[in-house]
């Protein structure tokens, strides 16, 4: 029966495994066998005068043909064609068109460039759907801490020979050693690490103790790579690594808002600096050049005023006073000359001012009734600067 | 002819089917044990075609190859005991049919619930001597290489080598895992304050630096301006110091004049006179004085 299974010849079949039974030669002697019989015994039946010798030698000549006919094979590309003659290994045959003398060797397949994958962790349904297994992602670290991990490990085939006859279920066994090695890589290794940092070095070591398994157990299997699908805490306690994530991420605004503010205060702080500097030596140019004008000024009016300094003096004296003179108020008391003319132009506030410090009677009534035409000042200026001065004149009183 | 032919024919069939039934092929991947009567005569079948007498002899055949037992998960405690849930697998192969037909009956099965009651009690020994902190990590090497060797030795009696034992899982009870969890949020939530603790202890540093900074570099700015004014103002002192120590009594004088004049620019501001003063001096004569 081995032969008449085409699909499992030509590949199609995965699990070369599946057919393991059939793979004996007895009971499909027989059933030939008893084919050739009947078609021999329907030529006789049919015409019994005909030479038998003739319909024997064409029906054995037929069984010859059909016999090396059914001996070819396909070994479809990239696989190979494991041969086992009456039961022991004979050969590997290459892609293409092979023979193998039906009863005496059986043929498996075994695909060895396909590469083939393995998941730890999870099932992909399809069309981007996964399902979780949790009992196999999740796992302890070595600080007792529990991660969760999804892994694929992509192999080939690499020995047909082994592949096929060396192990029952090389994926399943594949896949055990995976979770074992997974394991105890995590196991030893911290979860900061595994989350972090660690992720290449585990998958390398994963790799190393899976493959060395492997071998160990001759499954003919090449690891191609241990990839990590997913590393990440145990969804129970997701939050908190994201509120740790989180606070990291709020350091760094503190330290940021803090250092603008760096930024922003300190250049401030040269520009008060710079205005500082700037004022004082402003002042200090202002400062130095009026003291050397009033230097010049003084020192050229000293020079004139050293050819004449009476004249001179008079004549400074006489234009202050002058200025003086023209630009205040004036009282002039003329006793010593006779003359009873009193200019006494005294507003009502400094009349007041007079009443409250107790100024005498007779004086009060004497000077009353000059006072309104008197006040030049006064009515000069409008009353409503009456109070403002007042209070002026109140000032200059006490500051002296 | 006819009869001739049919004798051969019959010859033939004869042979083939008796050829038939007294060979067997051993493959690659099988044991044989060939029986006489019930009794096994022969078990070291190499793979290949071997001969047997029909109804006399009878043969069984086992698989040869390397055979996986994923042994149950099972409950262990550890030396501080604390319980953890263990998963092994068990590689193994038939290497004696003899011993393994007549100790197991030739049962996969039945082998499989032996070589797991030897290997779950070895594992509960090597647990039970260990903390689970070894368990996980450290030793977990090590007790898979014991446990091998222990469990190939027993299983030897049944006609089978353990070629590798191996701990696929050890997990904790579920009660345990929660209070792992809450250890691990815990252990997080610590990390996160201490990382914003961090944070606002370094943004201080920095803001107070800041401030540090400003509050000298102005100083600093004070410092020299006053220095700069200073300088201006003992320049000016000394240049006018120069200039009117020339003639002190003029400097005076003129200086008190425009003193006079500054104070009384004002219509305001009124003086009482008496016409004695220098000033007035022709107010009541024109006589030269």
């Amino acid at each position: 029966m081995a032969w008449n299974e085409p699909g499992n010849g030509s590949g199609k079949d995965k699990d070369p495994w599946g057919q393991k039974k059939n793979n004996q030669g007895p009971p499909d002697l027989d059933e030939v066998i008893k084919n050739i019989l009947n078609k021999v015994s329907g030529f006789f039946g049919g015409g019994g005068s005909v030479n038998g010798g003739i319909i024997i030698a064409i029906a054995l000549v037929a069984s010859v043909v059909l016999y090396v006919g059914y001996g070819f094979y396909k070994v479809e590309a990239g696989n190979e064609g494991i041969v086992l003659r009456l039961g022991k290994y004979y050969q590997t045959t290459k892609p293409g068109l092979n023979w193998a003398p039906r009863f005496i060797d059986t043929v498996e397949m075994v695909d060895i460039a396909n590469v083939r994958y393995q998941e730890i962790g999870f099932t992909t349904l399809g069309s981007g759907r996964a399902k979780t297994n949790e009992g196999e992602s999740l796992m302890l670290t070595q600080d007792e801490n529990i991660i969760d991990v999804r892994l694929t490990v992509q192999y080939i085939a690499r020995d047909s020979e082994d592949f096929a006859l060396k192990v029952r279920d090389p994926t399943l066994t594949l896949k055990e050693i995976t979770e074992s090695a997974l394991r105890e890589v995590v196991g030893s290794s911290k979860m900061d690490d595994v989350l972090t940092e660690g992720r290449v070095a585990i998958a390398q070591q994963t790799k190393e103790k899976i493959q060395s398994a492997l071998d160990f157990y001759g499954t003919g299997i090449l690891i191609n790579s241990v990839n990590f699908q997913d590393i990440q805490p145990p969804e129970q306690v997701q939050d908190a690594f994201a509120d740790a994530i989180k606070a990291r991420e709020d350091k760094e605004r503190l330290i940021n808002n803090a250092n603008a503010y760096k930024n922003q205060v300190i250049p401030k702080a040269k520009g008060e600096s710079a205005r500082l500097t700037q004022d004082a030596e402003g002042y200090k140019a202002s400062v130095v050049e009026s003291a050397q004008g009033e230097a010049d000024r003084f020192l050229a009016l000293l020079k004139e005023y050293q050819k004449a300094p009476e004249v001179t003096r008079e004549r400074m004296y006489l234009s202050a006073m002058g200025d003086i003179m023209d630009n205040s108020s004036k009282v002039m008391i003329d006793v010593k000359g006779g003359n009873n003319i009193f200019y006494i132009p005294l507003e009502k506030g400094t009349l007041q001012k007079s009443k409250k410090r107790g100024m005498d009677k007779v004086v009060e009534d004497i000077i009353a009734p000059a006072a309104p035409a008197a006040v030049y000042g006064s009515s000069s200026n409008g009353g409503s600067g009456t109070t403002s001065r007042s209070g002026r004149s109140s000032r200059n009183e006490r500051s002296r | 002819m006819g009869k001739k032919s049919i004798i051969f024919i019959v010859f033939v069939i004869i042979a083939v089917l008796g050829i038939n039934a007294s060979v067997f092929t051993v493959s690659e991947k099988e044991l044989a044990i060939k029986f006489k009567f019930g009794e096994i005569v022969r078990s070291d079948y190499k793979p290949g075609v071997h001969f047997m007498f029909p109804v006399i002899n009878e043969v069984k055949k086992f698989d040869a190859r390397l055979l996986l037992l994923d042994a149950k998960p099972e409950r262990f405690l550890t030396k501080e005991k604390k319980n953890v849930i263990v998963d092994a697998f068990v590689k193994w192969k038939i290497i004696d049919p003899f011993l393994f037909y007549t100790k197991v009956k030739g049962s996969e099965e039945q082998a499989s619930i032996r070589l797991s009651q030897i290997v779950q009690g070895g594992l509960r020994d090597q647990f039970g001597e260990r903390e689970i902190q070894e368990v996980i990590s450290g030793e977990r090497a090590g007790i898979m290489s014991f446990i091998t060797e222990e469990a190939d030795t027993a299983a030897r009696d049944f006609g089978i080598r353990v070629v590798d034992v191996r701990i696929k899982r050890i997990d904790l009870p579920l009660q345990v895992s929660d209070s792992v969890y809450r250890r691990m949020r815990a252990d997080r939530a610590k990390v996160a304050s201490e990382l914003r603790a961090q944070g606002g202890e370094e943004a201080e540093v920095i803001r107070s630096e800041a401030d540090k900074q400003r509050t000298v570099i102005l100083a600093e700015a004070y410092r020299d301006a006053e220095r700069i004014r200073g300088d201006g103002d003992a320049k000016a002192t000394d240049t006018y110091a120069k200039a009117f120590g020339k003639d002190k009594e003029f400097y005076s004088f003129t200086k008190s004049m425009e003193a006079y004049k500054k104070s009384f620019s004002n219509k305001d501001d009124m003086i009482v006179v008496q016409p004695d003063s220098e000033f007035f001096k022709y107010f009541g004569s024109t006589k030269a004085k």
